[in-house]
């Protein structure tokens, strides 16, 4: 059984490599590319310099357009930020909320993407009035609905209603997949224990969160175990994360146009140990949806004081896994070895 | 994130009036200068007062005062700014070098402040 959903990468899963200067955005799209995830979404101030304070030269965007095209790849969608907080002590006003969304519409249209990611905390007032120009130059402006939020939250709500009351297609959401942790990362329990939370508490948090019991809960009884520092810490993780059912997407379908396929770990038989990819591509597949789904990696910031990540390799595994349940018969692979371009 | 690559290895040097190293902003993306509210640099134990701290990026330089109001830069993602201290210099040799930058991030419940320590050499 094949199916109408697509595989994409974000290249924020490249972030630890691309920081460094260990890769270059002509590597993340190859990669991407050769693993047949053919979307290209990016966060627009990792991958272009300048923007959106300095602006972007044409020349940088004429590159993109000639990587996108050497690799027959997509442009998906250029994540924004709104930096409402930009002056010290004094929120953005909101005109200028919206003519800096209206500036990353422009972006998103320079740059050939369909839709604009937003961040959760930007208002849906916002949104609204920055709609009509999105439908002007054929962008959609997706919100993304990430954990600790969901789409039973108010907050999420309000924008449902919103979205609906305004009339516009050019509104919806992009679902981060991290909100359907179904169980504790275990490269989080590692990186823990690793700054001293003594093993039974990690074991009991761990526990806890299998169990689904109530996180203030769990920070009192991590308390009473002698629990400091770094095991509040972890115990507090359990605020911010919770096993939603990915399920809670279908009520939301027609309005969902990308997908942020988020993972902390992939092992080597290719499977997220904490995250419900299974459940995830059923329910999205009943719900009839034939966007994207794009590998958001974010087990670096987990392991880098232990190991050095190895992006692409955790990116290829993923993409094995989502090519598996989407019914493809090939299995993605590497063709070009990053090693072998750099000594070129 | 990126915590332990704030500090650029082997990048400490005399300028005129001090020293300065290279530094990275610990984020998957660029910030505005306006949101980098603080950055403390710490020798050898001892905390070098905000004043004497300037920050250079791409031919500019900036104190940390006048970096809260600018609006037309920007600290891109990974990119490898001049972090000066104007101490009146340091001594030849290895010296303990911890770097703290503090972003106020709009998404954020929290101001985030995070740090790097790093030995590095100044050569005599």
């Amino acid at each position: 059984m094949s199916s109408k959903i697509k595989r994409g990468v974000s290249l924020y899963s490249y972030q630890n490599e691309t920081f460094q200067g260990k890769m270059t955005l002509e590597d993340c799209i190859r990669v991407s590319s050769e693993l047949g995830a053919k979307g290209i979404e990016i966060i627009g101030e990792q991958t272009f310099w300048g923007w959106p304070e300095c602006g972007v030269a044409q020349d940088d965007v004429d590159n993109w357009h000639r990587l996108i095209a050497k690799y027959d790849c997509t442009p998906v969608s250029h994540d924004f930020m709104l930096d409402y907080k930009r002056y010290k002590g004094r929120e953005m006003p909101f005109e200028e909320q919206v003519a800096s969304v209206r500036n990353d519409i422009d972006f998103g249209a320079r740059l050939g993407m369909k839709y604009i990611r937003a961040l959760v905390s930007i208002a849906p007032e916002v949104l609204v009035a920055a709609a009509p120009y999105a439908e002007e130059k054929g962008i959609k402006i997706l919100i993304e609905v990430h954990a600790p939020l969901h789409f039973d939250h108010p907050w999420i709500v309000r924008h449902a209603e919103a979205f609906e009351k305004s009339g516009s297609d050019a509104l919806g959401f992009l679902p981060d997949m991290g909100m359907f942790l179904f169980s504790f990362p275990p490269v989080w329990k590692e990186k823990f224990m690793r700054i001293g939370v003594p093993k039974h508490i990690a074991d009991y948090i761990e526990k806890a969160y299998e169990d689904r019991v109530l996180s203030e809960y769990v920070i009192l009884n991590v308390q009473q175990m002698g629990g400091t520092g770094p095991a509040i810490a972890m115990a507090e993780t359990m605020r911010h994360n919770a096993a939603f059912e990915p399920k809670r997407m279908l009520d939301y379908m027609p309005r969902i146009h990308n997908i942020h396929g988020k993972f902390y770990q992939m092992n080597e038989d290719c499977v997220e140990p904490s995250i419900p990819y299974d459940e995830i591509v059923k329910v999205l597949q009943q719900g009839g949806y034939e966007g994207y789904i794009c590998s958001e990696y974010e087990g670096n910031r987990w392991i880098e004081d232990a190991e050095e990540p190895d992006s692409v390799e955790q990116v290829r595994r993923q993409q094995v896994m989502l090519a598996k349940l989407l019914g493809e018969t090939e299995v993605p692979t590497i063709k070009t070895p990053l090693m072998a371009v750099a000594a070129e | 994130m990126m915590d332990n690559k704030m500090i650029v290895e082997g990048s400490l040097q005399s300028v005129d009036g001090g020293f300065s190293f290279l530094g990275r902003l610990p984020y998957y993306r660029g910030l505005g200068l306006s949101m980098i509210e603080d950055i403390q640099v710490t020798v050898d134990g001892e905390v070098q007062p905000r004043e004497s701290v300037r920050f250079a990026v791409r031919g500019k330089t900036y104190t940390l005062d006048e970096m809260e109001t600018c609006y037309d830069n920007r600290w891109n993602f990974g990119e490898k700014a001049q972090i000066i201290v104007l101490n009146g210099g340091l001594s030849a040799g290895s010296h303990t070098i911890t770097f703290a930058v503090r972003n106020r991030v709009s998404y954020l419940p929290f101001v985030p402040t995070t740090k790097d320590t790093k030995d590095l050499a100044l050569a005599a």
